[in-house]
């Protein structure tokens, strides 16, 4: 299995009114292929700014971070990754086409091959015959799958996803995970998901990273021995409720000092 | 139309205060006339006088509407709707001023938000140029832009659409900088993930983002152009447009003809304004903005 992304003593520190805040200290984590990584901890564990990293949209102040092999500004450029944000932010005075094909008209895609990509996204996350809907037409979760397929519309092999359906009621995230594993399995993308609900990161993820505050820092990482195949009910299994349990444990103790 | 009543019921308003004002106003004059002449009038002689004098001090209005249609219809009834004693041909004078102006006031205004978001240095030094820019009497620099101008071989047309853009410009800064700012971080950052340059960042996200602040800064600006193009004629003796008519009513007391150039003006800004409204309505709804 290849690194795709790698972290080597990564830190990175926001200079406040009220001094330094530490947001990463020490991170070290290699994501390799394939990988559905979880990046699960309290706000302020830097589990954002940490995705944020590899993205390119914040400067570590020490040590090293690689994406495909190359700085992750270098991997921005090359169009290595796709973000989705917390919110679905489609622009409202494009169709769901429109949105879907705005990164493409950026990258300077030909007409055709737009067309192409955004049928084939669309279909991807379900939203099939919604192509010439405004936004405002759609349901929360129907946006956010929406702005999921505008991330996946230039064949990026990174999904990075910032608690993408922290949001939406549970019932919708129910169904989202599915759907996102689905579209995982058949896509075989690299993914890194920030959450904050432990059943979400157990179910989804091969790899659970959970962080801790102050400074932010990786408590733990738990590979997930849960099979690949992961119909919604295996969250009922104990294999799910042990590894839910761990994660449970490190954030408690990540989070002793308060 | 469900808010044509209440429209209504003010327009009622004004015209009932305005009458009544009318004849409070005018009726020295007629009591004078009536004490020269030596005799006595009563109450309802004064009021029936008080609504039909040349030089009334508040012509009613009335006198008002039959002066402009006198000036308007009558004109193009008589096929001379272009001469000089039409208030068509003046209004046309000063609406091609205003629209130029609005126009350059416009153009400069978004060149100027555009620069200020996106030049720190233009963001640190420009902005209070403008609003010192805001804080001079246009009357007091109207007549020097004319004259300047003239030196340099302009005139007629162009130094009167300066002045318009001079006031119209500032209320598209203060909108357009602000609307132009107005995508969230998020959205930036999403442009900047897809490598998007500065270029494509303005055209797909920032200047469509403005749009509802664009709009209404556009009526403010059209308002402040006419404005300023009666200005413009008001100090140089200008010899056609409606605040040439302004002044040649207030040298000859002709106050109807006053009032008939005001009622014009305010009509013509209205009509300018709800024309942006309608492009307003249209372009929001098709962006799904509305």
């Amino acid at each position: 299995m290849s690194s795709v992304i790698s972290a080597k003593n990564l830190s990175l520190t926001f200079q406040t009114n009220d001094g330094p805040v530490h947001a990463l200290k020490d991170i070290n984590l290699e994501i390799n292929k394939g990988d559905f990584v979880s990046f699960i901890g309290p706000s302020g564990c830097g589990k954002t700014t940490f995705l944020r990293c590899m993205a390119d949209l914040e400067q570590p102040a020490a040590g090293e971070i690689t994406v495909n092999g190359v700085s992750p500004a270098e991997a921005r450029k090359a169009r290595a990754y796709g973000y989705v944000f917390q919110h679905a932010g489609l622009y409202p005075w494009r169709t769901i086409g429109g949105n879907i094909r705005l990164p493409l008209e950026i990258m300077g895609v030909d007409k055709a091959e737009q067309d192409k990509s955004v049928k084939e996204v669309l279909e991807l996350v379900h939203l099939e015959g919604f192509e010439n809907k405004y936004p405002w037409q759609l349901s929360g979760g129907m946006q956010q799958r929406a702005s999921i397929a505008r991330a996946l519309a230039f064949q990026a092999d990174i999904l990075l996803m910032d608690e993408p359906f922290g949001a939406l009621d549970e019932i919708v995230r129910d169904h989202l995970n599915e759907q996102l594993l689905e579209l995982w399995a058949r896509t075989n993308k690299t993914i890194g998901f920030v959450t904050h609900s432990i059943p979400e990161a157990v179910y989804l993820s091969t790899k659970i990273v959970v962080m801790s505050p102050r400074p932010g820092r990786i408590h733990d990482v738990i590979e997930s021995t849960l099979p690949k195949e992961r119909p919604l009910d295996i969250r009922d299994s104990p294999e799910f409720i042990e590894i839910a349990h761990r994660v449970r444990d490190g954030l408690r103790a990540g989070h002793g000092d308060d | 139309m469900r808010n044509i009543g209440p429209i209504l019921t003010v327009v009622a308003a004004i015209f009932v205060l305005w009458y009544a004002g009318a004849v409070a106003l005018n009726a020295p004059w007629a009591y004078d006339k009536a004490k020269r002449a030596n005799v006595e009038i009563t109450f309802s002689e004064m009021v029936a006088d008080t609504m039909q004098q040349k030089k009334p001090k508040l012509p009613a209005p009335h006198q008002v509407g039959k002066e402009i249609w006198k000036t308007t219809g009558e004109m193009v009834a008589k096929g001379r709707a272009f001469s000089k004693r039409s208030l068509i041909y003046h209004s046309w004078i000063t609406l091609s001023a205003t629209l130029l102006g609005f126009a350059l006031g416009t153009g400069l205004g978004v060149a100027l938000s555009v620069g200020i978001v996106y030049n720190r240095t233009m963001d640190m030094s420009v902005m209070p140029w403008v609003i010192a820019s805001q804080t001079i009497p246009i009357l007091a620099i109207a007549p020097m832009i004319i004259v300047v101008l003239n030196a340099i071989g302009i005139s007629g047309l162009l130094p009167k659409a300066v002045i318009s853009m001079y006031l119209s410009f500032f209320p598209v800064v203060v909108g357009m900088v602000k609307g132009l700012r107005s995508p969230d971080h998020m959205m930036v950052d999403q442009m900047k993930t897809w490598s998007a340059t500065k270029g494509q960042e303005f055209w797909k996200l920032r200047l469509p983002s403005s749009m509802p602040f664009l709009f209404p800064s556009l009526k403010v600006a059209m308002a402040a152009s006419l404005v300023g193009a009666i200005v413009g004629e008001l100090p140089t003796g200008a010899v056609a447009g409606l605040g040439a008519r302004l002044l040649a009513g207030s040298y000859y007391g002709q106050t109807i003809q006053i009032w008939s150039a005001l009622i014009t003006a305010a009509a013509l800004a209205a009509a300018l304004v709800a024309i942006i409204g309608v492009i307003q309505k249209v372009v929001l709804k098709r962006m799904g903005m509305a």
